[in-house]
């Protein structure tokens, strides 16, 4: 059981500001990834928590120890890298074996370790393989094995699934949730920038922002369970990062507002959201939000013709000219019938709709608990 | 001193195709020049040597020669039966052997501290190469100098130090001369080494170290268990090169100790017997020696060192 608590840690390069007041608490068995785009300082975050790196400031804590002055050897903790790390001239044996023979443990102890790891990874019939010999999925494996095997209370992975192909990345990735739920009580740290991993894996997302630090803002722009993430982004940088296809986006200007909703011109149409507007005048210059799978397609009184196509088999994305902004609206279709250069009906729900005021800050949505349901 | 061998492309059982048939063609006429090359550079003078050892050829006039068959080898007087040969050989080997060892440990020792991440790390590279970079001919003069008994700036220091009471003939005793001979090379090659190991230490994966750190495995068995096997074979590499070179050490005996019997090694022999005493036929003998010595162990150090690399 260990808790890792990050307090006012920054991070600066050669006097560039990577990492900016990191305020973060990671709960005892906790899956947590950090995610955002590159550059933004989130493979160093987990080099920070390693021992890799030295933060610049602020504290660091383990299971209730400071732990910035302590060798990551003694932090108990185990890293799963990117480019697998694997000593080439050693065995797959060998390579889980290593790092255990100078923690005074007994062969048998070693043996047993190695032996259960590997049994569980499907790796024992590669013990004496070397790396070189091995499929990029099986290398991964043994990372991973090596990891087990120092039964650590926090598990560090960078990108452990990045190199490899697609098919495999989901397997690795069902494999890890299921190694999370066996061990239990070890905490995981995980980063990727690939944001499915994310949802599917996180208990709790943290999105970095890059270059925050030089815009004088925390490098953490939101963090939550991935489905808050994904339904109450706190600003347009959160709601344009989670979700694939991305957010629509459109300018509009607020006609009425207050506490128990919103509306704005958009364009030449008018529109409701259900979001605690109180405090925004009329006449301000607003951002309106919706996700491509929230638009109601086929009813409603809005207008748009399809310019282009994306058909992904069980639905497709169609990409829509409307009177809402001169950027085209992205909309999901179930099934592919349509084509383009039809004209389509829809619907801006007011419960699915995001506001932004001009700080690109979210208004509170009223609909929040419907929608997270 | 070289040798090559070219393989000729196994035709397959079948026919050949016109296309793999012309990819042979090709083949044959890329590697054309450089076998004629070797042919006439080093093929020829090779053969030719081969041939005057077995005749009694007098360097003023190589026309004028008898063949004598293998008396230049196993005659009374021949090569095998000149006791100065045999020490020529001892001292060569000996001098490979002490002198690629210590290059391999201080060079080994100077790559690991290049090694670390300095402000000061390009300038200290490139002072390491300064000693490789002198002609040896040069350095060989500087250190005949700098060990000169009775101007030298060694005994001058050592003397001012305390270490000896009197000054040391460096080059000139017959039981100082081998071991300064040695000390003059390793300091002369160990860049060489030094640099090579290098380079091999830069391709160890860094994230290596970064897992061993992670895992907290001590610094000797990080150095033993990893960095160590992982740049054997391009250290191996570079001491068959040395090994090759230093048995063939010329020019630095020759400049410092040209003289000394206690330093004499093949090559210095080979040149005495076909410059010196004009013995054209004999001389090539020894030559001949020498060649199939270096060969012999160049071929069973290689031998070694792939079943070493296969070993890891």
């Amino acid at each position: 059981m260990s808790e890792i608590r990050l307090q006012g840690i920054h991070k600066r390069f050669g006097g560039n500001p990577i990492l900016a007041d990191i305020n973060l608490t990671i709960a005892p068995g906790e899956f947590c990834v950090f995610i955002g785009p590159s550059g933004c300082g989130k493979s160093t975050l987990l080099r920070l928590i390693a021992g890799l790196d030295d933060a610049s400031g602020g504290e660091l804590h383990i299971d209730g120890r400071c732990v910035n002055d302590v060798p990551p050897a003694q932090r108990d903790v185990a890293m799963v890298f990117q480019s697998y790390a694997l000593y080439p001239h050693m065995t797959v044996y060998d390579n889980m074996a290593f790092g255990l023979r100078h923690l005074k443990l007994g062969k048998d102890e070693i043996e047993r370790r190695v032996r259960s790891a590997a049994e569980s990874l499907h790796l024992t019939a590669l013990l004496d393989r070397k790396p070189g010999a091995l499929s990029g999925g099986q290398r991964q494996r043994v990372a991973i094995g090596r990891a087990i095997v120092r039964q650590p209370k926090v598990f560090l992975f960078d990108e452990p699934l990045s190199n490899l192909d697609a098919s495999l990345r989901v397997k690795t990735r069902v494999e890890i949730a299921r190694l999370h739920r066996q061990l239990g009580s070890a905490s995981m740290v995980y980063v990727t920038h690939d944001q499915v991993e994310a949802m599917t894996l996180a208990d709790k997302i943290v999105l970095l922002k890059p270059l925050a630090g030089q815009e004088g803002v925390p490098s953490i722009a939101q963090v939550g369970h991935p489905l808050d993430l994904y339904h109450h982004p706190k600003n347009r940088f959160v709601a344009s990062f989670i979700g694939s296809p991305g957010m629509n986006f459109f300018p509009a200007e607020v006609s009425q507002a207050s506490s128990s909703g919103l509306q704005c011109l958009a364009g030449t149409a008018t529109l409701q959201a259900a979001v605690n507007a109180s405090g925004q005048q009329a006449g301000t210059a607003v951002t309106v939000g919706i996700r491509p799978e929230h638009v109601q397609v086929g009813e409603g009184s809005l207008l748009g013709r399809i310019t282009h196509l994306e058909h992904l088999g069980e639905h497709s994305y169609a990409y829509l000219e409307t009177g809402l902004s001169p950027a085209p609206l992205v909309v999901k279709l179930a099934g592919s019938r349509a084509a383009i250069g039809d004209s389509l009906r829809f619907a801006l729900p007011a419960a699915s709709l995001h506001v932004f005021d001009a700080a690109d800050e979210a208004l509170p949505r009223l609909a929040a608990n419907l929608a997270a349901a | 001193m070289s040798s090559s061998t070219l393989t000729a492309p196994v035709p397959a059982a079948g026919a050949l195709s016109s296309l793999q048939r012309s990819r042979q063609r090709m083949a044959w006429l890329l590697v054309l020049p450089s076998v004629l090359v070797l042919f006439a550079i080093a093929g020829l003078p090779l053969a030719r040597t081969f041939f005057m050892s077995f005749t009694d050829a007098q360097l003023s006039d190589l026309s004028a020669r008898q063949f004598v068959g293998l008396a230049n080898y196993l005659g009374d007087t021949g090569v095998l039966n000149d006791p100065q040969w045999w020490g020529a050989v001892r001292n060569t080997l000996w001098f490979a052997l002490l002198s690629v060892s210590l290059e391999t440990l201080f060079g080994l020792g100077i790559a690991l501290m290049l090694n670390h991440p300095s402000p000061l790390k390009a300038l200290l590279r490139a002072a390491v190469l300064v000693p490789w970079a002198i002609p040896t001919v040069v350095s060989a003069k500087m250190w005949t100098w700098m060990l000169h008994d009775q101007f030298g700036v060694i005994n001058a220091m050592l003397l001012s130090a305390g270490l000896i009471d009197a000054p040391l003939a460096w080059t000139a005793d017959p039981d100082l001369a081998f071991t300064t001979i040695v000390l003059v090379d390793v300091w002369k090659t160990t860049p060489f080494m030094a640099l090579l190991i290098l380079a091999a230490l830069q391709m160890v994966p860094g994230d290596c170290y970064e897992a061993a750190r992670v895992d907290g495995v001590p610094a000797w068995s990080v150095f033993l268990n990893i960095t160590l096997p992982l740049i054997t074979p391009a250290v191996l590499v570079a001491m068959i090169f040395r090994t090759l070179d230093a048995l063939r050490v010329f020019d630095l005996i020759y400049v410092m100790t040209s003289n000394s019997r206690s330093t004499k090694s093949m090559s210095v022999y080979v040149r005495e017997q076909l410059i010196d005493f004009q013995l054209a036929g004999y001389g090539s003998a020894a030559a001949t020696l020498l060649f199939l010595l270096i060969a012999l162990i160049t071929l069973c150090y290689m031998a070694l060192a792939r079943r070493r690399m296969e070993g890891h």
